[in-house]
């Protein structure tokens, strides 16, 4: 396969436009190319009939946005015409997950209820995206309002396929994000995790995906699913897109308080750092996990998938290699708590953020015959919202209801605590493992089929089984591919570090991109992308 | 499977959410419901000593990292036409809504 300009990555497209080799517009045409030669039927919220073909394509972007792109990158090539600096992301396609407002886009959360909603502003990481240089190409499907592991429950179908076979699931709910990414449709990403939703895809889809520490990058303008555990983040081809991307999107923000007063390193200074001297953590906790029996509903142990941890193993041996130290039984006993912990506290959020969706002031509104507001307020949620959504909320309702709860909600914030003490022990500089980072597998398997989860809300909520923990104790976790299973599906490997760790841990991913760069997994390509000249 | 939610607490909760379903989406929202209720029993096993206190985000904020509280200034609303456009039903410059149920007080 020739490499398209879309293929190259965001450094050397921000090179290229920036010398003059090429110009933003050239690189938008071969994005578009890109997207018309794999997208297949555009996802809409129209009557969906399955078809066969659907499953052989991606189906990414709920909206092209065609021509303020081309706006965008003409302005880049004009700002270079005249000797001015565009910004580190000169003429890089970006595609925006449908879940950040860009102004005067489209912005639908991959829901009916936004369905008509054009938003009047931009959300603070995009605008800075763009501010950078970045083009936004569009925005990509998700799981309604991010509810979700595999993008199937969006309101917008077909459903997205995983490039590297259209008939799995990109993962979720930053799915689109990922398989826009893999498939070339886009060069980076902004994505959201609130239990693994950047890294899980990431992983399923063969790219790298990096959710930041609570409070990294601001939430200004993102649609809010559970406020205390999103975190907007970047998702690309390689380590060093992502730490161009998180540089340009990180920082405090007067729209958010949430938004940390913490100095933004280089961190693509940072990247070749290597590894020699700093501490990687293994923990029999993210090897072994409890899950569900999906027919009985009982808890049982299960081991995550001998390919994953395979790839975990060799990611150490290579690290060892490389001068780190790599530390074993690193006890992390709460971490199987984290889906029921995530099961209440996400969901009285959820909820609470989801009542604002009521026809009145923006989005679908019910245009029948009603009796009075409270029944425009039902027949327009019942209407607007999809399955997963309405039971998200249901069960916000009974977890956090006076004479249902029991207790619930105060009780996983208390294990929520357990939770981070976990972390702040494994990271503590004086405590007994005084670790830089926590290798891990990124999900227990790779993508699985489309169809063969949905629907079962349990069973695809611990998809998020490894990734979960580091949304409620709110530090950083970067999710790298680390070769493909026997099916040929990527595998993801993760790395968890303290609050702000960022850098370190994408100099870790980094190194391990050097380490693997010759291994033959490195030279296959998505199925979507083989026989594309 | 123990039956936590029943119809009639179910009823209840649809309520509270302001929805309305169809017999098939109630039926499968029920069954999910008590399913995710069974997964979150697990919580009711741990005892947890006294001085655990909650964590109602994950890290914590300094007095260094917590962004200060901005002047207390008037920072205009550039976009409240296009805000108010998005609005189903506007009449000089008001949202039209159906009538808003009351009862009298008293």
């Amino acid at each position: 396969m020739n490499e398209a300009l879309c293929d190259l990555s965001a450094l050397e497209i921000a090179r290229r436009v920036k010398s003059g080799e090429n110009s933003a517009v050239q690189v938008l045409e071969s994005t578009l190319d890109r997207i018309r030669n794999v997208e297949g039927n555009s996802p809409s919220t129209a009557s969906y009939t399955f078809d066969p073909a659907d499953l052989e394509k991606i189906h990414a972007y709920i909206t092209v946005t065609k021509d303020r792109a081309r706006v965008q990158a003409e302005q880049v090539d004009r700002a270079i015409e005249e000797g001015q600096d565009p910004g580190p992301l000169a003429g890089v396609p970006l595609a925006v997950k449908d879940i950040f407002c860009v102004r005067d886009t489209p912005s639908t959360a991959g829901s009916r209820i936004l369905e008509n909603f054009i938003s009047p502003y931009s959300a603070t990481p995009v605008e800075r995206l763009e501010a950078a240089g970045a083009v936004t190409v569009g925005k990509v499907n998700l799981d309604e309002f991010t509810f979700g592991s595999s993008n199937e429950s969006s309101a917008f179908l077909p459903p997205v396929g995983n490039p590297w076979n259209a008939a799995h699931v990109p993962g979720g709910s930053s799915g689109g994000s990922a398989a826009a990414v893999a498939a070339g449709e886009a060069v980076i990403s902004i994505g959201t995790d609130t239990a693994g939703s950047i890294r899980q895809p990431a992983a399923f889809c063969g790219v790298v995906g990096m959710k930041p520490t609570y409070g990294r990058v601001s939430r200004y303008g993102l649609i809010a699913f559970a406020s205390s555990l999103d975190c907007p983040g970047p998702i690309a081809r390689n380590t060093t897109d992502v730490a161009l991307a998180l540089q340009v999107m990180a920082g405090s923000d007067p729209h958010d308080a949430t938004a940390a007063e913490v100095p933004v390193p280089d961190y693509v200074s940072l990247l070749e750092g290597g590894v020699e001297g700093l501490r990687i953590g293994l923990s029999p906790d993210y090897f072994k996990l409890k899950f569900p029996d999906p027919e009985t509903g009982e808890i049982r142990e299960q081991s995550i998938d001998p390919d994953a941890q395979r790839a975990v193993q060799h990611a150490a041996e290579i690290f060892a290699r490389a001068g780190a130290e790599i530390v074993e039984d690193v006890p992390m006993p709460n971490t199987h708590y984290g889906i029921p912990v995530y099961f209440v506290i996400s969901r009285v959020e959820a909820a609470s953020n989801l009542h604002r969706y009521d026809g009145v002031k923006y989005g679908y509104r019910y245009d029948g015959e009603v009796e009075d507001l409270r029944q425009l307020y039902r027949i327009t949620r019942a209407r607007g919202f999809g399955p997963q959504v309405k039971l998200r909320i249901l069960m916000g309702m009974y977890v956090s209801a006076e004479q249902y709860e029991k207790g619930y909600y105060d009780k996983a914030l208390r294990v929520r605590t357990l939770i981070r003490r976990d972390f702040l022990e494994a990271f503590d500089p004086q405590g007994r493992y005084k670790l830089d980072c926590l290798l891990t597998a990124t999900t227990p398997t790779s993508a699985f089929e489309i169809g063969s989860v949905y629907g079962d809300s349990v069973l695809m909520q611990y998809a998020d089984l490894l990734t979960v923990s580091a949304n409620h104790a709110g530090n950083p976790g970067l999710s790298v591919p680390a070769g493909l299973d026997e099916k040929g599906l990527p595998i993801g490997i993760q790395f968890l570090g303290p609050d702000f760790s960022e850098g370190t841990l994408l100099r870790i991913g980094r190194t391990y991109e050097m380490r693997t760069e010759h291994e033959p997994w490195r030279a296959v390509k998505p199925k979507v992308l083989q026989g594309l000249g | 499977m123990t039956e936590k939610i029943t119809k009639e607490i179910f009823d209840h909760l649809v309520d509270l959410a302001a929805l309305e379903l169809d017999d098939d989406e109630a039926k499968y929202l029920r069954n999910e419901l008590n399913n995710q209720l069974q997964a979150i029993y697990e919580l009711e096993a741990i005892t947890l000593d006294d001085e655990i206190d909650v964590t109602s985000h994950g890290v914590p904020y300094t007095e260094s990292t917590r962004p200060e509280l901005r002047e207390d200034v008037i920072d205009p609303c550039k976009e409240a036409d296009e805000i108010l456009a998005q609005a189903a039903e506007v009449q000089d410059r008001y949202i039209v809504v159906p009538d808003i149920p009351s009862e009298e007080l008293g």
